[in-house]
């Protein structure tokens, strides 16, 4: 690691936010895109390639490659299109909201950089629809760079969301800003080919497209150095929260540990309490159990653990926690925002809550436990998109590794924590609807 | 013509295809109406060229679009993963507590509806709470009658 901690997508606001453009230029602001537009651009490509900058919406793909995908004008007679991915809604993710929050300038002027790459004259912020105050800050910023002339021919346009999870998968995000239901579709044919309204399409993470402008100041050779190289290079956005003293959003180098995160920057479990797992990287991934805590935060490191990096979670649980209502609550999310289209989705995700309750309640036997593994290996790899996948892998995680205190609910005939569990009936936004029965009542 | 359908139409012509104007549409409707009914979809499809039929399969599939009428307000208290570990529970059943009703419902002077959502994004300081689609952050049980005395001399 060369650099102490280097601070670069949230650089120049760690103290308050730098909302205007004034501000944004006194640090260095839309210099790159000034750079970038003097360059040819295959070259800002290259330089991302040459960084390693990678996804930071989830899925980690090296983002200079995605955009060397889109064919370049003279070879498509079609108009090439950005999507930004601002659908923030994964639990435990707000890193994108603080970027939005803190440095809007420098959101925009990723965009205008990764336009000039790939030479796309139009951008779409997706931006989820319960986000008001960042829709009008970005709004506000977006105006202001129009008004200075900085957008140079590129159409802009800041489109809000309804409240749908399911829209920050790509796919369903096109969906959605065609005007349909945000359903995803199957790939292929993949964006980069026909993505919004058939056409060659680059979509990317808020965080991603933020980090775009600092890795040609500090140039992509020096950027490829910081963090965990040679796979995980440069900052992430961690977000911090749970049961933690300090909860936040902190920008850090890949490859710190959980434990340093935890304990020395966030200050570790409050009241005397001890660390009992970690949901690590999102609600979509396998939970962390305490005996992991020094795995180092970057791709390889957790993926040699059967873990993953996601969108930066750090989600602290301690020994309060019910690991049965934790998988429960998790996974009456996953079923309420199931967009219905794949039947091991739609109905593996409501068989998986009734399961998980008759576990809760002390009605389940053994062999059921089993069943919901079972359920989880027929949802996994046999969707359109990963939601299936995501309950699965956490619900499974959770029953292979708290299967003890599974079974304990089992020979207790309930609950063993009475009611002291943090997560003691907690409530799920789906039991406020009536949910239509789109499949028969699993017997449990 | 009616203005709801002009400024929708306005607003369609940002976008290379107008049917991408649905979502701004539902919600401009669902602003001036208060939610989605028959007729302000029926509008909603006029000004785009659709069907009532497709607005209302979109609006459906969303889950800020009311089909149904809710309050002049609207609490929306965060109770997924992370808020919940801090305590949000009991702040959703002090907001029951205070406005007499379950979430999902409105109060019978139809001022305030109660909502449970999924995870808001402010999971660093809990518990998020959505008042009129604005965030308040670290919310307790001992902030909600402020909240609602706040929102009722609002009126």
């Amino acid at each position: 690691m060369p650099a102490e901690s280097p601070v670069l997508v949230l650089a120049g606001a760690e103290e308050q936010p730098l909302r205007d453009l004034t501000s944004y230029r006194a640090v260095g602001g839309y210099a790159q895109l000034a750079k970038a537009r003097s360059q040819e651009p295959q070259q800002v490509i290259q330089e991302l390639i040459e960084s390693n900058l990678r996804g930071r919406g989830g899925a980690f793909f090296p983002t200079g490659r995605k955009a060397s995908f889109i064919p370049t004008p003279d070879k498509i007679a079609k108009p090439i299109y950005i999507a930004v991915n601002a659908d923030e809604s994964e639990p435990g993710t707000f890193k994108d909201r603080e970027i939005m929050l803190r440095v809007p300038h420098r959101l925009i002027e990723g965009c205008l950089i990764a336009a000039h790459a790939i030479q796309s004259t139009f951008v779409f912020i997706y931006i989820r629809g319960e986000y008001s105050t960042e829709y009008d800050v970005l709004k506000a910023a977006l105006d202001e760079a129009d008004a200075a002339g900085l957008l140079g021919g590129v159409t802009m346009i800041i489109h809000r969301g309804a409240g749908a999870y399911i829209c920050g998968e790509e796919t369903a995000l096109l969906s959605s800003l065609e005007g349909e239901r945000g359903q995803p579709r199957s790939k292929p044919p993949f964006p980069a080919i026909e993505g919004l309204y058939a056409a060659p399409t680059l979509i990317n993470n808020v965080e991603t497209i933020t980090t775009i402008p600092k890795v040609l100041e500090v140039g992509p050779a020096e950027y490829a150095q910081i963090g965990a190289p040679p796979d995980s290079t440069g900052t992430r956005v961690f977000c911090l929260s749970g049961n933690v003293v300090r909860p936040g959003a902190y920008e850090l180098p890949h490859g710190i540990t959980t434990r340093h995160l935890i304990e020395e920057v966030g200050g570790g479990v409050p009241d005397g309490r001890s660390l009992k797992a970690v949901m690590m990287g999102g609600s979509s991934f396998p939970v962390m159990t305490p005996d992991d805590l020094d795995t180092k935060l970057d791709a390889n490191s957790l993926g040699q653990k059967g873990y993953f990096i996601g969108s930066g979670v750090v989600c602290v649980l301690d020994d309060r926690t019910c690991m049965v209502q934790f998988a429960l609550r998790v996974g009456q999310f996953y079923m309420h925002e199931s967009c219905g289209k794949c039947t091991p989705c739609r109905v593996g995700t409501r068989w998986l809550v009734q399961m998980l309750r008759a576990v809760e309640n002390g009605t389940a036997s053994e062999s059921d436990l089993d069943l919901a593994l079972d359920v989880c290996d027929r949802i996994i790899g046999k969707c359109l998109c990963v939601l299936g996948d995501s309950d699965a892998m956490i619900v499974a995680s959770c029953v292979t590794k708290f299967r003890d205190e599974f079974r304990a609910h089992l020979e207790h005939g309930g609950c063993p924590f009475g009611h002291d569990s943090s997560l003691d009936r907690l409530f799920a936004p789906s039991d406020q609807h009536d949910l239509a029965p789109v499949a028969h009542e699993v017997r449990v | 013509m009616s203005a709801l359908v002009e400024d929708i139409r306005t607003i369609a012509k940002q976008y290379p295809e107008s049917k991408s104007a649905i979502l701004p549409a539902l919600r401009l409707a669902q602003q001036q109406y208060g939610w989605l009914s028959r007729e302000a979809l029926e509008e909603v499809g006029e000004a785009l060229d659709l069907t009532p039929a497709y607005c209302m399969s979109v609006a459906s599939f969303y889950d800020m679009l009311h089909l149904e009428p809710v309050g002049t307000h609207v609490i929306e208290v965060c109770t997924n993963v992370c808020c919940g570990l801090v305590n949000a529970q009991a702040v959703l059943e002090a907001f029951e507590l205070e406005l007499g009703v379950a979430p999902g419902e409105t109060t019978s002077d139809g001022a305030v509806t109660l909502r449970a959502v999924e995870c808001l994004g402010g999971c660093s300081t809990p518990t998020l709470v959505a008042v009129d689609h604005r965030y308040r952050q670290s919310v307790t049980p001992e902030d909600v009658p402020a909240i609602v005395r706040e929102l009722r001399d609002a009126g």
